[in-house]
């Protein structure tokens, strides 16, 4: 239960940079972007996510 | 497409998914539980609903990827783990059935609350359910376009499916009653459901995607060159709204109150929530990765509609009636999935928190002299799940084609977003209490009806809209969309800020102007302390009163049925090793147990009610309650403190016995040292004896005889003079008790001149002394008379080593940028790696002592040593047995300035 109190807090941390990324102002910067590379950087940063999110929750140290 | 064919495909569906529900069933009754934490995961993605299904791609045809804000709000709410964890904890702990059953139990178990949480969930999530039976029947219309929505035996197939649904829901909702309000079976289902729906939908996504167009770069450039399909694909047009969508979505994935059941109640192992933290948002994905493309394809098909039936129009313009087909059933999936559990979780609300409350209340109705009413229980729950799905049904014929998919769903989730203040206050704030939660959740409930609901009715013709143009009474700022003059936000985002606004000032204002209830404060106690396992459950403490088993054991039995409650029981009783529980007196742990098991059937505020019908509760006051949970708190710190000293007490006891241990081993030295010493004196004693006895008895002894034997008596003398001084100076040395004067030394100097006072004993044994000693001086801070009393050893020791004439000894004195290095090096027999460990100890010289006459007094080195780690240096040997040897030492060298 230590481990994932300790990876608990570590999948609060990456929520956190999950809302940064993924709204606006952050967002914003892909606004006018072309379509593809807008469409690319949300599924390839909640890829990301959910890659991290995996290795963080399931690591047992 | 024969319609017969497709209704038999249905039906098989159903069938298959109720199949797996009796499995899930009896493997949980047999204690085999096939709920894995992949399950648990999966059975989450009840969130997609027919809305996600169709109506994702709806949205994206004419808002672009603002869709996507649905789905990222659950991703990041979900690696929320902590706030999570706390929630099943709690719900655990105090057997909690629904969010209404958690609201309540929070602030003090009163049916008021849990009733107003229940009425706002019906009246938000209705729509949402004539939203899935409309998805069914925009769907079977898209089939059956000719027959114009269909009649199966005469009868309209939406309400067929709605009567079957709410007959399944029946069937594998309410089999029995539940302390933990568990459905594995129905966990189970829902997550073969839900691989269905991806799968389906994946199938649809690929063939538009690879099968129709050249994959995602070909379709957005094709849609680029199009005015009406390029506008999707700037992701500014959903820029607006993004952020309250994504609020909107996180809040709803933990308070819908089918995810609530899903996500808290269902769970049977807070460790599948690792798993589910990843695999769930990677459901997402997945299920979004098609949304966009196939949206575009709808569009630049030119397909009818509002792209809300674009999954099943695609695939059915290519002729594709398999896929068409699939895509039906994964659309079907979705709907069933969400209407069995929401419509679960709603009865258990409505029975619990608005029915049997209402029904303990009339007294001519005798319910509390029922002897079973656990029948009663389950067929009110039965009702309650048909009644909600007529209303949805109801709620569909007459809201017609007013609405998109997406907007009635938006309209459920503001509904249940007005939980949150007083959902996450309670499990973290201990102030916020009942008066604060009903102001708060009846401002935001008041607010999101008329900013959201009334204004989706006034479209839908059922009232006047003028509230929403005129505002009420014609008072502009109380226009239903720019409510007290805020207008540029869309209708969603507005509702969200006024309603959450008011409802978190009224909770937090009611909170704090109005104090908490004895039951209230214990409440609070346990839901934001739940972490802290030792006394954390204060409730057995905080009970007095008295009861008789046979009560207690009665009431069990009206409400859970004679077999569970006997059960219940007897297990209580073996855990605890209790013999015959009866002929024990009721106690607080019993009267809580008894309380437990039936807030898993009746809720928690129920349960208080009914608790209290056969159990003389002596009333605690605020000030009591507060004053146990104080101590208890008290105690909890003690223990931690108590805690804390012993693991300082051991630490401490750790060192004692270090401590001793070196005593000891001092001690142990000390006898060495003492015998060593004795015998070192002996030896030249006994010489000194011996002779002077000879002497003695001869006086008639020759001259030359006698000369040679003073010469031994006055060697051995000196030698003794100089053990015993050299004993008193290490004494001194390692008691810090010598007298040192430090002083800037030239070192060169000094060894040149401690070579010149031994030149006389190099000499007398023919043996070579080189020196290479740098011309200017090399300053170190040192006692001059030590450091001379160093090299003397270290020369001395030299010389008695090497072999007479051949011997060569060389003394270098290197100086680096700091240091300054002396090295005595000579041609002797060198020293093996085992003595190197001891040549600095006491006593200890080089050669074999025990052939060898001893040739000094064994205390040079170590006096050396603590000579030259006084000043800072260090004092090492470099040799190999057979090479010869170099002692060196090193100083620090003192700044020239």
């Amino acid at each position: 239960m230590q481990a994932f109190n300790r990876g608990r807090q570590r999948l609060v941390a990456l929520a956190l940079l999950g809302l940064v990324l993924l709204t606006p102002p952050m967002l914003n910067t892909q606004a006018g972007a072309s379509g593809l590379d807008a469409f690319l950087y949300l599924f390839g940063v909640w890829a990301g996510l959910i890659l991290a999110a995996a290795w963080v929750a399931e690591r047992r140290d | 497409m024969n319609p017969w064919a497709v209704f038999l495909l249905a039906a098989g569906y159903l069938g298959l998914l109720f199949a797996i529900a009796r499995f899930g069933d009896r493997r949980a009754d047999q204690g085999r539980s096939i709920i894995s934490a992949n399950v648990y995961g999966l059975s989450l993605a009840v969130y997609c609903t027919s809305w996600t299904f169709f109506g994702s791609v709806g949205r994206a045809a004419s808002g672009g990827m603002g869709f996507l804000t649905i789905y990222l709000g659950p991703t990041l709410m979900l690696m929320l783990a902590p706030v999570l964890l706390k929630m099943i904890r709690i719900s655990k702990r105090e057997r909690l059935t629904s969010i209404a059953d958690f609201i309540a139990a929070r602030y003090g178990k009163r049916q008021a609350l849990a009733g107003l949480v229940t009425v706002i969930a019906v009246i938000g999530i209705v729509p949402y359910i004539a939203l899935q039976l409309k998805a069914i029947a925009a769907s079977l219309q898209a089939l059956f376009p000719e027959q114009g929505g269909l009649l199966l035996l005469g009868l309209d197939a939406t309400a067929v499916i709605a009567l079957a649904l709410a007959a399944f829901t029946i069937l594998f909702g309410t089999r029995h009653l539940d302390a933990t309000e568990r459905h594995e079976g129905m966990v189970a289902a829902i997550a073969f459901e839900s691989i269905v729906k991806l799968v389906a939908f994946l199938a649809v996504g690929l063939f538009v995607t690879y099968g129709m167009y050249g994959g995602f770069a070909d379709l957005f450039r094709q849609a680029a060159a199009l005015p009406r399909t390029a506008a999707l694909l700037d992701l500014e047009q959903g820029l607006g709204n993004w952020a309250p969508l994504v609020l909107l979505s996180a809040l709803a994935i933990v308070l819908l109150p089918r995810q609530f059941q899903i996500l808290v109640v269902e769970n049977v192992d807070e460790s599948h929530l690792r798993r589910a933290v990843w695999l769930f948002p990677l459901y997402l994905l997945l299920i979004n990765i098609f949304v966009l493309p196939i949206a575009i394809a709808g569009l630049l098909q030119d397909l009818p509609g509002n792209g809300d039936i674009f999954v099943l129009g695609l695939p059915l313009s290519q002729g594709q009636e398999g896929l068409a087909l699939l895509a039906f059933i994964g659309g079907l999936s979705a709907a069933t999935g969400m209407v069995i559990v929401e419509t679960i979780a709603l009865s258990t609300m409505v029975c619990n928190d608005l029915v049997m409350p209402a029904l303990l209340r009339v007294r001519a109705l005798g319910l509390a002299q029922r002897p079973d009413l656990s029948r009663l229980l389950l067929n009110i729950r039965r009702g309650a799940i048909v009644a909600i799905l007529l209303l949805g049904y109801a709620y569909f014929r007459a809201a017609g084609e007013a609405y998109a998919l997406v907007g009635i769903g938006l309209i459920s989730f503001s509904a249940v977003a007005q939980f949150a203040p007083a959902l996450f206050g309670g499990m973290y704030w201990r102030q916020g209490n009942r008066a604060g939660a009903l102001a708060g959740l009846a401002a935001g409930f008041l607010v999101w009806a008329y900013t959201l609901l009334l204004p989706s009715f006034a479209k839908s013709g059922w009232i006047p809209g003028d509230f929403v143009e005129q505002g009420l009474f014609g008072l502009s700022w109380l226009r239903a969309h720019a409510l007290f003059g805020l207008t540029g936000l869309d209708e969603i985002s507005h509702c969200l800020f006024w309603s959450l606004f008011l409802n978190t000032a009224c909770y937090l204002l009611f909170s704090l102007s109005l104090g908490p209830d004895a039951v209230e404060a214990r409440q609070a106690n346990a839901f934001v302390d739940v972490f802290q396992r030792r006394g954390g459950d204060t409730s057995a403490l905080l009970w007095r009163g008295k009861a008789s088993y046979q009560a207690l054991a009665g009431l069990l039995e009206r409400f859970l049925g004679a077999e569970r409650a006997r059960l219940q029981l007897q297990s209580y009783a073996r855990k605890r090793g209790i013999a015959d529980l009866a002929a024990r007196e009721v106690n607080a742990e019993l009267v809580r147990f008894a309380e437990i098991q039936l807030a898993g059937a009746l809720g928690s505020a129920s349960a208080r009610v009914v608790l209290a019908s056969v159990v003389e509760e002596e009333e605690l006051g605020l000030e009591e309650v507060l004053h146990i949970l104080d101590e208890a708190s008290q105690v909890r710190a003690y223990s931690r403190e108590l805690e804390r000293k012993s693991r300082e007490l051991e630490a401490a006891t750790g060192e004692l016995r270090a401590a001793n241990a070196r005593l000891r081993e001092l001690d142990r030295l000390k006898d060495d040292f003492v015998s060593t010493v004795t015998h070192e004196l002996r030896t030249p004693l006994t010489s000194i004896r011996a002779f002077s006895e000879l002497l003695a008895e001869d006086p008639d002894m020759a001259v030359p005889e006698r000369q040679r034997f003073l010469g031994i008596i006055v060697t051995e003398t000196e030698r003794l003079t100089r053990l015993i001084n050299q004993i008193l100076d290490l004494a001194k040395l390692e008691a810090g008790r010598a007298d040192w004067t430090s002083s800037e030394v030239d070192l060169a100097g000094l060894v040149r001149e401690a070579a010149a006072s031994l030149e006389q004993l190099f000499r007398d044994k023919g043996v070579a002394l080189a020196l290479e000693c740098p011309g200017e001086p090399v300053p170190v801070l040192a006692d001059r008379d030590r450091l001379t009393q160093v090299m003397i050893n270290l020369l001395s020791n030299a010389v008695k080593f090497v072999p007479a004439r051949e011997g060569r000894v060389s003394v270098q004195l290197l100086s680096s940028l700091d240091r300054v290095q002396v090295r005595v090096t000579d041609n002797g027999p060198g020293i093996g790696p085992e003595e190197k460990e001891f040549i600095f100890e006491r006593f200890r010289q080089g050669g074999n002592t025990l052939t060898d006459k001893p040739k000094g007094t064994g205390l040079g080195l170590p006096i050396s040593l603590q000579i030259v780690e006084y000043f800072g240096g260090r004092l090492w040997v470099e040799s190999e047995p057979g090479q010869g040897a170099s002692f060196i030492f090193e100083l620090p060298l003192q700044a020239r300035n």
